[in-house]
């Protein structure tokens, strides 16, 4: 009888009434994680300035591999540009996931009352804010180097720009964290991102190629775009979908 | 009972293929425009169709696997994959062997063989992932939303012909709208699948029990192992 008592007591004592917990919107949890890796990318600086760097040596290597006076070069311009971006955009999307190891901190991002996708997209846009800050450096500088006008089709470039990045990052910061606890993730990660990302990276290469050289989007070469925005959409939704499965299982 | 299935199968396949080689080699006559070397296709539009085939139902196989954590779905479609990956490198290497012959060079950078090398190299990846993860859950995991990203690969490769311009030969088979090929050389393509499809199965089904077995004495390692 008297245990029982003081098992209530105890029980009464111990009763902790929940608090209320601020309620956070999705946006504001997406935008809380895209922060805290801009913030801590931002101290260190370690990615975006190995990227960019790694971009300018691509960008001198290719002087050598072809002649950059030549007339054909406006030909192949765009498609030097992705290179570029791609190549250094897989340093920036190789961190992403890689740098929550340490410290068990994906573990404790996991247990975080945010969902997977939210914290995917969080990532998503951090990447896709450091892909975009190496493309504005590199961009003049090819411009520059190889006497390219780009801002002549500003508007419509930036947009090719915009959506092509999209799917560098959503492919590339999934397959982060697809690839985060495997051995050779290093290894890993650009045998299955690149061939994912030929289609985009092939559609805006020759749109690139084109307004580069003073060609507007036209009947011609807008199904490079709608191929784009398509490839955005899938890819987005599936990432979405199967990110929970990849991160949590 | 499965090795009898397995043995029933594997020697209707043995006899459709001989029936098939002896009438594609022997009774029918060459094309008028491109000779003998026309037969190709009898191989690669097989290999291409059983390649697809089974891509596709390696990603439902890997849908079931996410939703009901089967491991017999995970091996079904690992099966499904490294034979489909076989046959996606046959279309491959008899495509080129055409090419060479009737364009003139091995490869041309065109959309349908550009987009079937990416395939090729997805799934490729596919294979490597596989062999990247040592924990079979995990590996079934991970390798389960791999061969659904895929897919999605696969269906812009059959879609590629109509996207962009393309020098590949347009549909000729009469189910898909085409014609243009004489009816007893048309029917042997179907023949030819039905054999290519028997064989492809039986790959399957060799590749699955060896996935069966490797598991079993995965688990029996580990058992050893806690004592």
């Amino acid at each position: 009888m008297s245990s029982e008592l003081r098992t209530a007591e105890a029980g009464a004592a111990v009763r902790i009434e929940p608090r209320a917990r601020p309620r956070t919107s999705l946006l504001a949890k997406i935008w809380t994680i895209t922060a805290k890796d801009l913030r801590s990318e931002m101290r260190t600086k370690e990615a975006l300035n190995a990227s960019i760097a790694f971009s300018l040596v691509i960008l001198v290597l290719f002087s050598f591999a072809f002649d950059p006076s030549s007339d054909q070069f406006q030909e192949f311009s765009g498609g030097l540009l992705w290179l570029v971006f791609s190549f250094a955009g897989a340093l920036v999307l190789n961190r992403s996931f890689a740098r929550e190891t340490q410290n068990d901190c994906l573990d404790g991002l996991l247990a975080a009352p945010i969902p997977a996708a939210a914290l995917f997209l969080g990532k998503a846009f951090a990447n896709f804010a450091l892909l975009i800050a190496v493309e504005v450096v590199s961009i003049p500088v090819f411009g520059l180097f190889y006497d390219v006008h780009w801002a002549g089709q500003f508007g419509e470039l930036a947009l090719v720009t915009l959506l092509g990045t999209w799917a560098l990052t959503v492919i590339g910061t999934f397959f982060s964290a697809l690839t985060v606890n495997l051995r050779m993730r290093e290894l890993m990660l650009p045998t299955l991102v690149y061939p994912l990302m030929i289609p985009a990276l092939m559609a805006a290469m020759k749109l690139t190629t084109d307004l580069l050289a003073g060609t507007p989007i036209n009947a011609e070469n807008v199904f490079g775009l709608k191929l784009l925005a398509g490839f955005d959409f899938i890819f987005t939704l599936l990432s979405l979908v199967m990110i929970d499965t990849v991160l949590v299982g | 009972m499965r090795s009898k299935i397995l043995l029933a199968l594997g020697a209707v396949c043995a006899g459709l293929l001989t029936w098939d080689f002896y009438r594609i080699f022997d009774m029918l006559p060459d094309e008028a425009n491109q000779g003998a070397i026309y037969r190709i296709i009898y191989i690669h539009v097989p290999s291409a169709g059983t390649a697809f085939t089974f891509f596709t139902i390696a990603m439902l196989a890997s849908v079931l696997y996410l939703a009901t954590g089967k491991f017999k779905y995970d091996a079904v479609s690992a099966a499904l994959i490294e034979v489909g990956l076989v046959f996606a490198g046959i279309v491959l290497v008899t495509g080129s062997i055409w090419a060479r012959i009737i364009w003139g060079v091995w490869w041309a950078w065109e959309a349908r063989l550009t987009t079937m090398l990416i395939c090729w190299l997805t799934y490729a990846g596919y294979l490597m992932l596989r062999r990247a993860v040592e924990e079979p859950t995990q590996r079934a995991r991970l390798s389960a939303v791999l061969s659904i990203f895929g897919f999605a690969e696969v269906v812009i490769v059959y879609k590629a012909n109509v996207w962009w311009r393309t020098l590949h030969p347009g549909p000729v088979l009469t189910i898909r709208n085409g014609g243009g090929m004489a009816p007893g050389m048309e029917n042997e393509i179907y023949w030819n699948m039905l054999a290519f499809v028997c064989l492809a199965v039986v790959m399957v089904m060799v590749r699955m029990r060896q996935e069966e077995i490797a598991r079993e004495i995965d688990s029996l390692r580990r058992m050893a192992h806690s004592y």
